[in-house]
């Protein structure tokens, strides 16, 4: 990325659409706050910078309850430093800034006074590379969140094995509970490192990439626990693999940068978006001709 | 498959050598890199058989008692011949002091360093990192001499009060118990300048381990919502602990060899003293100093005796702190 954010002849100008509008016109697919669960995260205005670079430039979208939304789009054109401004992971880089809102539950997390450890129980994160703790066994990561954050549970046991059947992995790993979590493949780790989000009950799961150092194989069964968990959460899932995008998501948002910061090309129903986009950047983009 | 086409396979072909040609360069630079290596190990040798080949008579005639006693005389005759007969030579005392004023030093920095470490990696902003870094580490290029110096004459008037305290409060723990109110120059007093002399090695090891917590872990951590602490606890120090035992270890040996600072301080007494608060004390490498000066070829023997005895019991501390590293695992790595 350079630093030519300020051409104005090649600023995009998509209204930040409501994810609302482009629902209703939708058939056949899941309809926003169908699931009863509400509005989940609402982003307002997002801007990102690390030092002077503007990475991220006025990016609006709405993440409804009980919906999965795939971010897609070339490396570099913010999906990942978007959706960490979505868990405040993207302070923890030092010369991270962002402007904006983002409503969790109609409540600013960035407003004064709000505690940054509330807000990542409600909004969990899966990461690119599966990351579970070594020192401890598949057990003790599951319920890591629990100590980390001083929660108490009633039944740790029933905690343990709800949160490994909804990410698929309970079958096989519940005779080697004590097992340390390296001694999993790639994609088991993956999966336990989703189980582990999911002790602490997030409303939201934030998921960067989560199949990318994963096999076909592996990548199938997180996609299949994607839509499991779809019912009962907002999953956001950042993705290079369009094909997944179609698969798990309801929704797809297109980002792209022009060199400059990232910008949010469009949005919309995820057939709409890979039969019909409505901006030609997208359209080049899913049909393959770059990117 | 069945066994019938496995029969009709051709046999497997012998293993190839695998070899390549090393360039001339790979071939200088593997040399310089290999004598660098060795001439290490040559030279640790080296001063090992050197200590052997001195001592050897003395461990020879005194046998067992050499590190169960603690006299300590070397007889002469009129004509200041030694008369190795009737002299006698034991360092007990001096070892067991070289253990209490090493353990104490080490008790007292571990915690020190660590919290330093952790602050400094986790929570000082960054200009005051880089002062701190630079000030410990400067501390560890300090002369000894000076450590003794200031330790006498300005940490143990207050070491004295602490120790009186610790009697005052601790007295029926054994080992701050007291027969005589002699607080000055105790091993508790060497053990606290040790502590400090220490502390640099031990801090600059375990900021370098916290440093190296990967990045991956921590931001899982905290996206689960945990605390800063919550974290540290659950993934920099699982990560640091073999690396912390191994610079306590250090710490361990340093304090354990150091011979100036001890001896500016500790009141040297050829007695076993397990009352770490009492003004008597020892410690192998002081001993040798105090006595180089002045001793007879067969003392210097003794010495030399003395100083591979040092020397053992360093490499065994060192060799159970490596099973230790190897034991609590490289789990959290």
């Amino acid at each position: 990325m350079t630093d030519e954010s300020e051409n104005p002849e090649m600023e995009t100008h998509v209204q930040p659409s409501s994810l609302a509008g482009i629902a209703s016109a939708a058939e056949g697919k899941k309809t926003p706050g169908s699931s009863a669960l509400g509005v989940g995260l609402e982003a307002r205005n997002i801007h990102a910078w690390f030092g002077d670079k503007l990475a991220l430039r006025d990016v609006s979208l709405d993440f409804w309850a009980g919906t999965v939304t795939a971010l897609i789009g070339p490396s570099g054109c913010g999906k990942s430093t978007f959706i960490r401004t979505l868990n405040r992971m993207h302070e923890f880089i030092p010369t991270a800034a962002m402007a904006g809102e983002v409503l969790l539950n109609g409540t600013d997390i960035y407003a004064p006074g709000v505690d940054v450890t509330q807000i990542r129980l409600k909004v969990g994160m899966v990461f690119q590379k599966p990351n579970p703790f070594p020192s401890m066994t598949i057990a003790e990561n599951v319920l890591a969140g629990l100590k980390l954050a001083n929660l108490k549970v009633e039944n740790k046991d029933d905690l343990l094995q709800e949160c490994l059947e909804r990410a698929g992995l309970w079958n096989e790993v519940k005779d080697r509970l004590n097992a340390h979590g390296g001694s999993l493949s790639g994609g088991q780790q993956q999966r336990l490192c989703i189980a582990r989000s999911l002790a602490v009950r997030p409303q939201v799961l934030l998921m960067d990439e989560p199949c990318s150092a994963l096999d076909p194989g592996s990548t199938l069964k997180v996609e299949e626990t994607i839509s499991h968990l779809s019912s009962s959460m907002t999953i956001i899932i950042v993705t290079h693999n369009m094909q997944q995008a179609a698969r798990v998501s309801d929704y797809t948002a297109f980002f792209l940068s022009d060199g400059g910061p990232g910008e949010l090309v469009e949005v919309g129903h995820t057939n709409e978006i890979f039969s019909r986009p409505k901006d030609s950047r997208t359209e080049n983009y899913v049909t393959g001709r770059f990117g | 498959m069945s066994s019938s086409q496995v029969t009709e396979r051709p046999a497997l072909p012998a293993k190839r050598q695998l070899t390549t040609k090393p360039r001339f360069s790979d071939k200088v630079f593997r040399t310089v890199v290999t004598s660098g290596g060795l001439s290490s190990l040559i030279i640790l040798g080296m001063i090992f058989i050197f200590l052997l080949y001195q001592g050897f008579s003395i461990l020879q005639s005194q046998g067992f008692h050499f590190i169960s006693t603690s006299d300590w005389n070397a007889v002469v005759d009129d004509n200041n011949v030694p008369v190795p007969s009737q002299s006698h030579f034991g360092i007990a005392a001096m070892l067991i002091g070289t253990l209490v004023c090493s353990t104490i030093a080490v008790s007292i920095a571990v915690p020190i360093s660590v919290f330093t470490a952790l602050f400094l990696t986790f929570y000082a902003p960054s200009s005051i990192k880089k002062i701190m870094v630079t000030l410990v580490d400067l501390m560890a290029a300090f002369p000894s001499i000076l450590y003794g110096l200031w330790g006498f004459f300005v940490l143990m008037p207050s070491a004295v009060y602490w120790a009186k305290l610790l009697h005052k409060f601790f007295g029926w723990i054994p080992f701050f118990n007291m027969q005589a109110p002699v607080f000055d120059r105790s091993p508790f007093v060497a053990g606290v300048v040790l502590s400090i002399m220490i502390i640099p090695i031990v801090t600059s090891i375990s900021r370098e381990i916290f440093g190296q917590t990967p990045l991956d872990r921590i931001q899982a951590a905290y996206a689960l919502g945990s605390t800063r602490w919550g974290m540290i606890r659950a993934v920099a120090f699982p990560y640091a602990r073999s690396g912390i035992v191994g610079g306590a270890m250090l710490g361990l040996g340093r304090a354990m060899g150091e011979t100036v600072a001890v001896y500016t301080v500790l009141n040297i007494v050829y007695q076993i003293n397990w009352h770490v608060l009492l003004g008597a004390g020892g410690n192998v490498a002081s001993m040798i100093l105090m006595k180089f000066g002045e001793a007879t070829p067969l003392e210097i023997k003794a010495l030399m005796a003395a100083g591979l005895i040092l020397f053992l019991v360093t490499l065994i501390v060192n060799s159970i702190a490596d099973v230790i590293v190897a034991k609590s695992g490289k789990s959290g790595r």
